[in-house]
């Protein structure tokens, strides 16, 4: 391609204590090109893009925009040459309407009528409609995402950073940033897109640059390589897929009869008349599309929401109406989808979070006492084996890296040997490398006799690891059937009505 | 009747007065409180301000220097408080009590020789006319010029709030720090012009204590002034024109249950004393009850450090 060259980043490295964040990095990016930036997490790409947007000094190294030298000292001045951002995690204020929370990210706002005029002409004519008086806290994660992307357009922007776009985003969310993208692209504005969901990036970009602890490793055309070498390239070793053993299905585990019941959420989905078994040693793998009761079933499964006595069994044994702590002390143990604030608290540190779901069946408190050092050593044992990259245990949840902390805490329900584990996303927003390790170690608990439950709506993992397979719809749970010999084509149909909702998406567009 | 012996015009008018230093307190916290900082040291700003004004107004004898120097002591406790809490990232809560106490026992020492010395009076603003008008002049319109520039000064940070883009950046940084951060805001530098601003605030509400509505300096004379100023940010919903009829009904309060207290109500003296503050918080309990915490409009980011972190 012989476009106008847009950003030409040079030798640029960036060191914080202890790390090299970025080392003598380059690449650059034409006009009108879709650039991805791939890399696993910690590999330094949130703070080189912090550089290109002005929120972070490097140490060395020289940026040109088109040809002038730019060396952003702060936001504004990089929102002035025309590169706008938009975050992973939002840069939005709930308190504000929309309006205002765009107001903040310009330079020099219109008055307020102007801008909402200009927010709604913008907003719908790519296809992101937005009411301008409406308060940012009231919007789901997909409108949020278009405050933040008209927030960006509004300013005309040469360049537009995003990172981890899609994280938050259902599949018709996902479809509608891609039509924005494109377009915007064949307009001529550049795009640079982190990500390391790789179809995604084969779908989207014309180019990628690939970075591995803070160096680039290559650039390539994604889509003339296959996700799996780009994974390579990402992790810089072969990746192996999970094995997956052949083992006999042992007893029935886990039995849940005809369970109705209503979510505790008013948006949520309520479960309708939920019957399955789960067998020893099998990982049942569900399907869906995200809010069609995915939440409810673990929290139905975990203990947080009653269920009727004799509705849930564990081997026989009557379990729907004890909590958490009286389940995960016969051996149901539960990771759930949201890590930070339901998962692990954010303000504890990595011991004590260990502490907080393995203290009964860990025996790490006796008499009301803790006993720190084995808690601490458990933590330990955690951080070593599914490879969280922290200083220590004392590290506080919330300083983790998503992927880490993801792995901490699936690791944490592992490590307590249980007889059902159930896990909601296991690897969402997870690097290649660590997704491959939990789920090597779900298919290693499963060979051990344990009942796994595996929730998630990434297709592709599920045909990886799940022996049987239902989907949930709307609350419903379709027939457990067996994985082997099943297509995508058919786990759509299991999906059911999925198909059907995206029309009707579409059309309310 | 008991309340025969009560002048309604009279109340109205001893109500503005009690009101003020309040409100002065109350609306320098609500910006404090709307950048994300939680300044407990009102008491103990208020009360600097009303022994700073007071000795800087005894000295040359004009009480308009010495409310200039009770703004600029109230800012020298806040910029300490600053300095503390945005600089060198201690807590919130505990540098504000600390600050409280320091004010109190700094001023005890300052104001020694103070004591039973009259300061210079205020005059009270010529209106002309107005002041002339049956019931209202007397309510409303004889009043020194406090009393109005402080009803101004809750319609100009409600302004301020609304319609500025500085009070939208403000409110920003207060709702949410980092995401401020990260499109470039200097939290740190909104957040010391807003502790500043509520320092001056609190020390102008002690000098009218010390120079206008009591009229002279004793040691601790804000007695919990500081803290009703506090509970009114926080009940008022952090809304100007809502905190300004909190510190209305407060004074109002205070003031029919002195009067009921001289024409000697038999009610223990110790309900009466007590019934501004129970009457206050019910009634803003009532008011904020009930509600979303969106509508409750509480600064998401209030008394939560910023680090920033790049």
């Amino acid at each position: 391609m012989t476009r106008t060259t847009l950003l030409k980043v040079e030798g640029l490295s960036k060191s914080y204590p202890g790390v090299r964040a970025n080392d003598d990095v380059s690449f650059r990016i034409a006009e009108g090109q879709i650039h991805a930036l791939l890399g696993e997490n910690g590999a330094g790409k949130s703070t080189l893009v912090k550089m290109i947007y002005g929120l972070v000094r490097p140490d060395a190294g020289r940026m040109e925009l088109r040809g002038q030298s730019f060396a952003p000292g702060q936001p504004s001045e990089a929102r002035k040459s025309g590169v706008a951002m938009v975050f992973q995690h939002f840069s939005l204020f709930d308190a504000l309407d929309v309006a205002e929370n765009v107001a903040l990210g310009m330079e020099n706002p219109p008055p307020p009528r102007d801008l909402a005029r200009r927010i709604r002409t913008v907003s719908e004519e790519y296809g992101l409609p937005l009411d301008p008086s409406r308060l940012v806290g009231e919007l789901s994660a997909g409108e949020r995402q278009r405050v933040e992307i008209v927030r960006c357009l509004l300013q005309d922007p040469k360049l537009l950073i995003m990172d981890e776009p899609t994280s938050v985003l259902t599949p018709q969310e996902v479809d509608i940033l891609f039509r924005t993208l494109r377009k915007l692209a064949a307009e001529g504005t550049a795009i640079l897109y982190i990500s390391h969901k790789l179809e995604e990036i084969r779908a989207l970009c014309d180019e990628a640059t690939i970075l591995r602890d803070g160096k680039k490793i290559a650039t390539c055309d994604p889509r003339e390589r296959t996700a799996r070498e780009m994974a390579e390239l990402m992790v810089g070793e072969l990746l192996t897929p999970p094995e997956r053993p052949a083992r006999p299905r042992g007893d029935v585990v886990l039995a849940v009869e005809k369970l109705s019941l209503k979510s505790a959420n008013p948006f949520g989905t309520s479960l309708k008349e939920i019957s399955f078994q789960l067998h020893a040693g099998e990982v049942l793998g569900i399907a869906g599309v995200a809010g069609n009761g995915q939440d409810e079933l673990l929290l139905m499964l975990s203990g947080e929401l009653r269920a009727p006595r004799n509705q849930v069994r564990l081997r026989g044994q009557p379990v729907g109406h004890l909590g958490p702590t009286g389940r995960r002390g016969l051996g149901v143990v539960a990771a759930p989808e949201e890590r930070l604030g339901h998962a692990a608290a954010p303000d504890m540190s990595l011991t004590e979070n260990a502490l907080l779901s393995a203290a009964r069946r860990k025996g790490l408190e006796q008499g009301g006492f803790i006993d720190w050092a084995r808690t601490e050593a458990f933590a330990r044992q955690i951080i070593a084996r599914f490879d969280v990259r922290t200083p220590g245990p004392h590290v506080l949840a919330r300083a983790l890296s998503g992927g880490n902390l993801q792995k901490f805490v699936i690791g944490r329900e592992i490590e307590l040997d249980p007889d059902v584990i159930v896990v909601n996303q296991p690897t969402w927003g997870v690097d290649a490398s660590a997704a491959a390790t939990i789920r090597q170690a779900l298919l290693d608990l499963a060979g051990k006799g344990a009942g796994v439950l595996v929730i998630s709506q990434d297709l592709d993992e599920l045909l990886e690891v799940a022996d049987s397979f239902a989907a949930l719809n709307e609350g419903r749970l379709t027939r457990v059937r067996s994985a082997r010999g099943l297509t995508v084509e058919e786990i759509g149909l299991m999906m059911g009505g999925s198909g059907d909702m995206q029309v009707a998406h579409e059309a309310a567009e | 009747m008991i309340f025969g012996s009560i002048n309604p015009a009279v109340l109205m008018a001893a109500l503005m007065v009690a009101a003020t230093p309040i409100l002065l307190a109350a609306i320098g916290e609500l910006v404090v409180e709307k950048s994300g900082v939680l300044n407990l040291g009102v008491e103990g700003m208020m009360i600097m301000g009303a022994c700073m004004g007071f000795i800087i107004a005894v000295n040359p004898g004009s009480p308009l220097i010495g409310f200039a120097g009770a703004a600029a002591g109230g800012m020298v406790l806040a910029a300490l408080f600053a300095l503390l809490t945005q600089a060198l990232m201690t807590n919130q809560v505990a540098s504000g009590l600390a600050l409280t106490l320091f004010g109190l026992g700094l001023t005890a020492l300052l104001g020694q020789q103070y004591v039973g010395i009259t300061p210079p009076r205020t005059p009270r603003l010529d209106l002309g006319p107005l002041s002339e008008i049956p019931f209202l002049g007397r309510a409303f319109f004889r009043h020194d010029i406090v009393v109005y520039l402080t009803v101004a000064l809750v319609g100009a940070v409600w302004w301020f709030l609304k319609f500025t883009r500085a009070g939208m950046i403000m409110r920003a940084v207060g709702e949410n720090h980092e995401a401020a951060h990260a499109l470039g805001y200097h939290v740190k530098r909104v957040r010391l012009f807003a502790i500043l601003f509520g320092g001056a605030c609190a020390g102008l509400g002690g000098a009218y204590l010390s120079l206008i509505r009591v009229a002279g300096w004793t040691e601790g004379m804000t007695v919990g002034a500081g803290w009703i100023a506090l509970a009114l940010v926080v009940f008022a919903s952090w809304r100007p024109w809502r905190a300004m009829a909190g510190a209305y009904l407060f004074g109002g309060v205070v003031v029919l249950q002195l009067n009921l207290q001289a024409a000697g109500v038999r009610i223990p003296v110790e309900y009466l004393s007590m019934s501004p503050y129970l009457i206050t918080i019910l009634v803003l309990v009532l008011i904020s009850s009930g509600r979303a915490r969106a509508s409750l409009n509480a600064p998401g980011s209030l008394n939560k450090p910023f680090h920033a972190s790049s």
